[in-house]
């Protein structure tokens, strides 16, 4: 930490949550009205039974008499009423959510991997941090994460936002952040022993203090780069180089194009697909190519399996000469 | 006894007849003193010993689980986790969650009121299978005790949703027997509602249709549909669970080739089903007690009868609303999402329509009616929460956060307790032909009230703010409202203590109970209290509409 900025324990009783997205502000003012409306809904319950129980006690004098005959408006009206204003709220929420699945394609990059009982995040340029995580505000950010042993979820409660890291399968996660600050960061799925203290910081800074930051952390070689060492030295490149004898497939520009199987059909080479044809590269056989390449799972270990993809997605397709999307520019 | 209490609403002749309740010669002895060896009790085959058991066994668990939960508040008064290890810690909250579900609220009105009073509802002298439904107890004791005892060897550290590849490769702790202790108790709750189904369809008494069973009676009907048809799932999974555990087989764990992801379905498959085991059955003892003590028909009947079996089909299709935030597609999420509010209506119906039972009615506030309101303040908090999970942005936020320990403590200790409690004290003068003490039952009714809230509430407020469940350590920022919270448990459990006492107590000095001591109706309120070994001394047959409380003239 940094110290200029307050952390969270500068609020030693924490009574209202801290925003620190516009985003997170949106899902305020989603639960803030729906506890309005669910207060619209139940007071009057509430305090009819109360009234009740005050009014109609057994002994005392009361109107009772009442018809047998019942309003279905009414019966209809009371259940229907409160369910679509209900569903006015799975709209908002779904509409927000929605939002959250599509990161804009400029987002920033940053690779997570979850482990009993600690968090890894990766800059683009090669920065990694334990447990902390520094980001700048005004720009889309897309956390790429995996875990390595046990389910565990990244929760950021100051963007009001949190996803599971599947041993296994990438899932993602973006936000952009406007608020610089201090705040905290946990693991929130239950991972075992040291679950609890599987959390940290996440702290939020203007772009300014986030290249600074990043520089100070030691501007090592980029996620690419590393990949590229390792694409050599687990002997990768021996076939997927350009010139190379055995007729792999190419590489170039295969991130985010689709490849077509030989069982038919096609699929978008992603983070997963570029983990499970290293890890098991019996599965989707690709259309056109022998199969002779070996497995390298229980050989490359997740945080390698990062690497080799940021170096595989580096590459650009012939033709587009030097057209790296944006992320792996910021070194 | 007042003459009120002899002379019940219609009698058909030698059918409705009450007995005053006291020892008399010219009758046979009650299912109680019938006979006294223990083994008697142990095995016998009477519905009404078997409910007895099931209810001396479940308050057993009952207070190994309430140790552990203490244990835990305990915890949490103290940020930095010093208390306990985290070991320990992780162990407490697992077999608080295992013993509380699996051995508490999951059997808790089912197996006691449900085989006790059900067959007595619909004018049976047993249940369908009387040597089953023993043999279902045998099953319940047999796996809970095989848990427990996993708990005195060494414990089991993977929360009660023992989440793959945490429990089959990971955890270091006692998951196989565990394990095996909850599939077996699993068989207990099929043969239960598989006997249940059979016997409110064969041994209804003659006159007694579908629409005059009591509510509860429905309740039963629907909670074992969901026992017969999502419990084999858990069953299946939880295998599965151990298979992989000692063989490697490959299910759930992708470092074997498997899918953690499809556990949560597996076990959401059933466990969201089993909220509603726990909650409908509390519905059908609410639907009992309102009419009792409003002395007025149960308002809109047949639509109550209909929710009962519309939750019961709805939940099954709701499960995947655990699973927003774990790389769901979008689709299924947005899916999920509007079919669980869609839960909410068949809850409104009965919350709308106990009100307006209470509604010009002529209301006593005896203990079963305050535990009554009790339950349905804390019903309506618990299911306006799960909207609030089911909306996706705000789950986003709060998922297994302590504001989704607080909403389901809502829903399973304010909706299930509650109406356990309220049941029975509603029934305590029929099972044991005793009264309870009035003004300690209102007492403990409060005690609870206030401190259930003190404890769960805060609860809300540290998931907003970002409280992660199952924490033993957490930042300082949130001890304040986990003080309060612990000290609430004080409350609450103080709250479950006297009922302990007091019921114990009446047992032996309780005032003798008349046969229908809150004037109410049903069929279980015409024979004696307790009742006699095959319930009635005539076969009753039924010619009246249930709930047949007097229209009100304008009186006092």
């Amino acid at each position: 930490m940094n110290g200029q900025s307050p952390g969270p324990s500068d609020y030693p009783l924490l009574l209202w949550p801290q925003a620190a997205s516009a985003d997170a502000v949106q899902s305020d003012h989603l639960i803030w009205s729906f506890t309005l409306l669910t207060l619209v809904l139940t007071v009057p319950i509430f305090l009819s039974i109360a009234w009740f129980a005050f009014h109609f006690r057994a002994g005392k004098e009361a109107h009772r008499q009442y018809s047998d005959k019942r309003s279905r408006l009414l019966e209809v009206s009371w259940m229907l009423i409160p369910f679509l204003l209900t569903l006015g709220f799975f709209y908002w929420g779904a509409k927000l959510f929605d939002r959250h699945k599509h990161a804009p394609a400029n987002a920033l990059r940053i690779e997570a991997i979850g482990r009993q009982w600690m968090w890894k995040f990766q800059h683009p340029g090669g920065q990694a941090e334990i447990n902390d995580l520094h980001v700048p505000t005004g720009q889309p950010i897309l956390i790429n994460m995996i875990s390595q042993d046990v389910i565990h979820a990244l929760y950021l409660p100051a963007l009001r936002i949190q996803m599971e890291t599947l041993p296994g399968r990438y899932t993602q996660l973006w936000f952009k952040a406007d608020k610089p600050g201090v705040y905290r960061l946990y693991c929130s799925e239950y991972c075992g022993t040291d679950h609890s203290k599987m959390d940290g910081l996440l702290t939020i800074m203007t772009p300014t203090d986030y290249s600074n930051w990043l520089r100070r952390s030691g501007n090592s070689t980029s996620l690419a780069s590393q990949g590229k060492m390792l694409f050599s030295s687990y002997g990768c490149a021996g076939c997927h180089d350009q010139g190379s004898v055995v007729r792999a497939p190419s590489l170039a520009g295969l991130f985010g194009s689709p490849v077509p199987l030989e069982a038919g059909g096609t699929l978008i080479a992603g983070d997963g697909y570029i983990r499970d044809k290293i890890l098991y590269p019996d599965h989707n056989l690709i259309a056109g190519y022998k199969q002779v390449m070996p497995s390298f799972k229980g050989v490359v270990q997740e945080g390698d399996l990062v690497l080799l993809t940021a170096y595989i997605k580096s590459l650009p397709a012939p033709g587009a000469a030097g057209s790296t999307p944006g992320p792996e520019k910021t070194q | 006894m007042s003459p009120s209490d002899l002379v019940l609403g219609r009698v058909s002749e030698g059918v409705r007849e009450p007995h005053p309740g006291r020892t008399t010669i010219d009758r046979e002895p009650d299912y109680l003193h019938d006979e006294h060896t223990l083994r008697s009790w142990l095995g016998s085959t009477d519905h009404k010993r078997i409910g007895i058991l099931y209810l001396l066994s479940i308050t057993f668990f009952f207070i190994i689980g309430a140790c552990a939960a203490g244990l835990i508040r305990l915890s949490l008064v103290v940020p930095n986790g010093q208390i306990f290890s985290n070991d320990t810690y992780n162990k407490l909250f697992t077999i608080h969650g295992v013993v509380m579900v699996w051995f508490f609220l999951i059997p808790s009105i089912p197996a006691t009121f449900g085989n006790f009073i059900m067959p007595i509802m619909i004018g049976a002298k047993d249940v369908a299978f009387p040597r089953l439904n023993r043999t279902s107890w045998y099953i319940f004791m047999t796996g809970a005790f095989f848990t427990l005892f996993t708990v005195v060897v060494g414990g089991v550290d993977t929360g009660w949703t023992f989440y793959a590849p945490f429990s089959t490769t990971f955890s270091n702790t006692w998951v196989v027997p565990a394990l095996i202790g909850v599939i077996v108790v699993g068989f207990s709750s099929i043969l239960t509602g598989l006997n249940f189904i059979v016997t409110i369809h064969t041994m209804r008494a003659p006159g007694m249709t579908w629409f005059r069973m009591p509510i509860f009676v429905w309740t039963m009907y629907a909670t074992s549909l969901i026992f017969l048809l999502a419990t084999p799932v858990i069953t299946i999974a939880l295998i599965l669970l151990v298979m992989e555990r000692a063989f490697h087989i490959g299910v759930f764990d992708p470092a074997l080739g498997g899918d953690p992801v499809l556990f949560e379905h597996l076990f959401w498959f059933y466990s969201h089903p089993a909220v509603y085991i726990m909650v409908l059955p509390g519905m059908g003892v609410i639907s009992e007690i309102v009419p009792a003590f409003a002395q007025k028909k149960l308002f809109g009947y047949r639509f109550v009868a209909y929710a009962s079996i519309g939750l019961a089909s709805l939940t099954f299709f709701v499960w995947g609303h655990h699973m927003f935030v774990n790389g769901e597609s979008e689709t299924s999420a947005v899916v999920f999402s509007v079919l669980s509010f869609a839960v909410a209506v068949p809850s409104a119906v009965k919350v709308y329509n106990w009100t307006a039972t209470i509604y010009k009615g002529s209301l006593k506030l005896d203990t079963p009616m305050l535990y009554a309101m009790g339950y349905i303040g804390l019903f309506v908090v618990g299911g306006l929460t799960g909207l609030f999970l089911a909306t996706l942005a705000v789950d986003e936020h709060v998922h297994d956060t302590y504001f989704v320990v607080a909403h389901f403590h809502y829903i399973m200790v304010g909706g299930t307790a509650l109406a356990f409690l309220g049941g029975l004290h509603y029934w305590w003068p029929k099972f044991t032909g005793r009264m309870y003490p009035e003004a300690l039952g209102r007492l403990s009714a409060f005690f609870i009230f206030i401190g259930f809230n003190t404890t769960f509430f805060p609860q809300f407020l540290l998931g907003y703010l970002g409280m992660p469940r199952r924490y033993h350590n957490y930042p300082p920022e949130f001890q304040l409202l986990n003080i309060l919270s612990s000290a609430g448990s004080v409350v609450l459990a103080l709250g479950y203590l006297f009922p302990m006492f007091y019921l114990t107590w009446s047992l032996r000095y309780g005032k003798r109970a008349p046969a229908n001591p809150w004037n109410a109706k049903g069929l279980e309120w015409t024979t004696s209290s307790p009742p006699p070994k095959h319930n009635f001394e005539t076969p009753p047959t039924v010619d009246f509409e249930p709930y047949d409380y007097i229209a009100r003239e304008d009186r006092v």
